[in-house]
């Protein structure tokens, strides 16, 4: 199967720091990979190099298949505007064919088309979310990257987030999520990146990663151990 | 942009408050300051004891001038409180009603006519050293002009009787009526009564003193001029190298005007980049994502590259450049356009407005445009330049005001008055921002000055251009 995204020994410094070094993976349709690791372990890094935020050092991400949705970890999104003229508005921009349809398939899909004459400002962090991700979803396109989607909602939140993000992967897109809850990624991903310091420790299902932190039906804790086993924690 | 302008505008107008600010603080802030410009001084309040008895007259020579007339001179560059009594003159002052008072002496008149003793009036001065050096400043000068204009009297005085002494005429000065002969008139009478008289000791003595007589008289007539040298020795004479001078009153629309366009265009431009980092949306609109044609994409970079890479062995070649949303270059541009737009908009508005009141050229309008456009361009790019270096709209609005606002008065300090060394400083710094050149690019419009519109107009252009490059750095890093 082609992969829709492939990072090739992909890099990136700020000065003298290392944000990522030599990570390479690739991403093929209705996976749902999920980017874990301690903080500054570089999981923002890495999508913001994948969605194109940021140019990598060295390295290189390919693509196939058409466009990249990215829905950044803080809510991207016109506070002043109502959620459905930031739809229209981010259609439009990506030069979706037909805007207001898309907009209406957006509203739909999350759910908040009662809300689409609602200014942005006025909505609760788990529906900024929503639009967060539906701004992503606009071109359709066959892959996402969701950065932290869960970080600021509340497990009801994160509950209809996950089963929306899921309708999607059963409808082949990728979906690649970094989450610093790495319980969810247990929960939620048929595939896991553990990232630490920049470089990439593992990848694969979480089965295994649990199996590799010694078992147990504790996700969280079979990744502490996990990486205790690296000399990482 | 077509439609990031628009949600731009949707968003100003969703912003009532924010736009009323922008509008009407700019509007106050230029109004005060170019009625600070035009307006003069105010007087200060000065109490004035006037102790010499009413309608005291100065003798000089054959002529009595009027106390009224030297005092109302004193008076008239200050706000006279009329006291009765000195101590009510201290009381006055002490209490802070006057910045100062004036004792008038009663012996005043008897000091100036004698011609030999020097007159003089109190001054009392109380509170801080600012309001000590104002009002010195205005009584100093209010007493140079009663003294030139008391000397000038006496010169008049003097001239007059110089004139009678060397025509001759009636001479009532000395307490009689009867005619003089005049010294001009003396020697060639002596010289008359001299041929007539027989050769020996008197003729001689007759001769000697016509000769005496005609050289009293031509020394006679210069000290006249010699009179009027010392009245006023420096007289003014004003010459205008070149141009047109502009009116006070119309450089004050002007500085007023370019103000409010500074402060709405950098303002605007500044809170609009800005926005966008603080929404969040900076790096959604530039990042460089595929297109959504469905065409195989790729995006990579070399060490050091930002661009798409080259197709290598095992990856699937580019179908095309991948690309943003809007580029950063077009958001930048956009920005500008809609801060200069609105600038332009306010700033024009104020000009009609202001030409129904003060005399301004209207059928200049054209060219009032066209220095409006160059200067809130000039102004728009500094502010997005602002706006990409700052990350949060509060930032962007403070380091706009910290940076414009002494840039303008910076602008408007006049050549001579600070150090030659400091003035070339403030110069150089006026030179690289665009107020200095906006101002004279906007008086040259409205009040055809000396200095070149056209020139003007380019290094404003020169300068917006150079910011345009800041702003476009400051955008490197989207997040």
């Amino acid at each position: 199967m082609t992969p829709l995204l492939r990072a090739e020994r992909l890099g990136k410094r700020f000065g003298s720091r290392e944000a990522l070094r030599e990570v390479s993976f690739s991403a093929h349709p209705g996976e749902t990979i999920a980017v874990i690791g301690p903080n500054g372990a570089g999981k923002t890094t890495l999508l913001s190099l994948l969605g194109g935020v940021q140019p990598p050092s060295s390295g290189a991400v390919v693509r196939s298949g058409g466009a990249v949705g990215w829905a950044p970890q803080q809510s991207a999104l016109y506070s002043k505007l109502t959620v459905s003229e930031n739809l229209r508005l981010f259609a439009r921009l990506e030069r979706v064919p037909d805007p207001e349809a898309a907009v209406a398939r957006m509203l739909e899909q999350t759910g908040l088309a009662d809300r689409a004459r609602d200014r942005v400002q006025r909505l609760s962090g788990g529906n900024r979310q929503r639009v967060n991700v539906a701004l992503a979803l606009l071109a359709d396109p066959p892959a996402i990257l969701l950065d932290e989607p869960s970080s600021a909602l509340d497990p009801g939140q994160r509950e209809r987030l996950w089963s929306f993000v899921g309708e999607r992967a059963a409808q082949g897109t990728c979906v690649v999520f970094s989450t610093h809850i790495v319980a969810e990624a247990g929960r939620y991903a048929n595939r896991v990146l553990a990232l630490d310091q920049g470089e990439l420790l593992f990848d694969g299902p979480p089965a295994e990663l649990a199996a590799e932190g010694g078992g147990g039906s504790d996700f969280e804790a079979a990744f502490v151990s996990f990486l205790r086993g690296r000399g990482r924690a | 942009m077509r439609s990031l302008l628009a949600k731009d505008l949707l968003i100003l107008r969703r912003s009532r408050l924010l736009v009323a600010v922008l509008v009407l603080y700019p509007v106050a802030i230029a109004l005060l300051i170019g009625f600070a410009i035009s307006a003069s001084p105010s007087k200060p309040r000065v109490a004035v004891v006037d102790e010499t008895p009413p309608d005291t007259t100065i003798a000089l020579g054959n002529t009595r001038i009027g106390v009224t007339q030297y005092t109302d001179e004193l008076f008239s560059q200050v706000q006279v409180v009329r006291v009765p009594t000195r101590a009510a003159a201290v009381a006055k002052v002490g209490s802070g009603d006057v910045l100062a008072a004036i004792v008038i002496p009663d012996d005043i008149v008897s000091k100036i006519s004698s011609g030999v003793r020097q007159a003089q009036v109190e001054v009392i001065y109380n509170g801080d050293a600012l309001k000590q050096s104002f009002v010195r400043s205005a009584i100093d000068s209010a007493l140079a002009q009663a003294n030139l204009a008391l000397s000038q009297q006496i010169r008049a005085v003097a001239v007059h009787d110089i004139d009678l002494l060397l025509a001759g005429g009636s001479l009532g000065s000395l307490g009689s009526s009867q005619d003089i002969v005049g010294l001009r008139h003396i020697a060639p009478t002596l010289e008359g009564v001299a041929s007539r008289t027989p050769v020996g000791a008197d003729r001689a003595t007759l001769k000697k003193i016509a000769g005496f007589a005609a050289f009293a008289a031509g020394n006679l007539g210069v000290a006249k001029n010699v009179l009027t040298t010392v009245s006023q020795p420096i007289a003014v004479k004003s010459t205008l190298l070149h141009g047109r001078r502009t009116p006070l009153d119309t450089y004050a629309v002007v500085v007023a005007v370019s103000i409010s366009l500074m402060l709405l265009s950098v303002l605007l431009a500044a809170g609009g980049v800005a926005l966008e980092r603080e929404e969040h949306t900076l790096a959604r609109l530039i990042r460089r994502a595929p297109a959504a044609d469905g065409a195989t994409r790729s995006l990579a970079a070399g060490p050091g590259a930002a661009g798409p890479p080259a197709a290598r062995p095992g990856v699937a070649p580019p179908a095309g450049r991948s690309r943003a949303l809007v580029t950063r270059e077009a958001l930048l541009a956009e920005k500008a356009l809609l801060a200069a737009g609105c600038g332009f908009a306010v700033a024009l508005a104020m000009l009609l407005g202001v030409s129904v009141f003060v005399a301004l050229d209207v059928s200049r309008v054209a060219v009032w445009a066209l220095a409006l456009i160059c200067g809130a361009i000039g102004f728009a790019s500094l502010g997005v330049a602002i706006g990409a270096l700052a990350h949060e709209v509060r930032a962007a609005s403070l380091l706009a005001f910290l940076l414009v606002l002494p840039l303008a008065f910076l602008a408007l300090v006049p050549s001579g008055s600070v150090a030659s060394g400091l003035y070339s400083v403030i110069g150089a710094i006026s030179f690289v921002f665009p107020f200095k050149a906006a101002l004279q690019a906007l008086d040259a419009a409205v009040n055809q000055s000396s200095s070149g519109l056209a020139v003007s107009l380019v290094h404003v252009l020169v300068v917006a251009l150079g910011f345009g490059a800041l702003a476009r750095l400051g955008l490197r890093r989207a997040e």
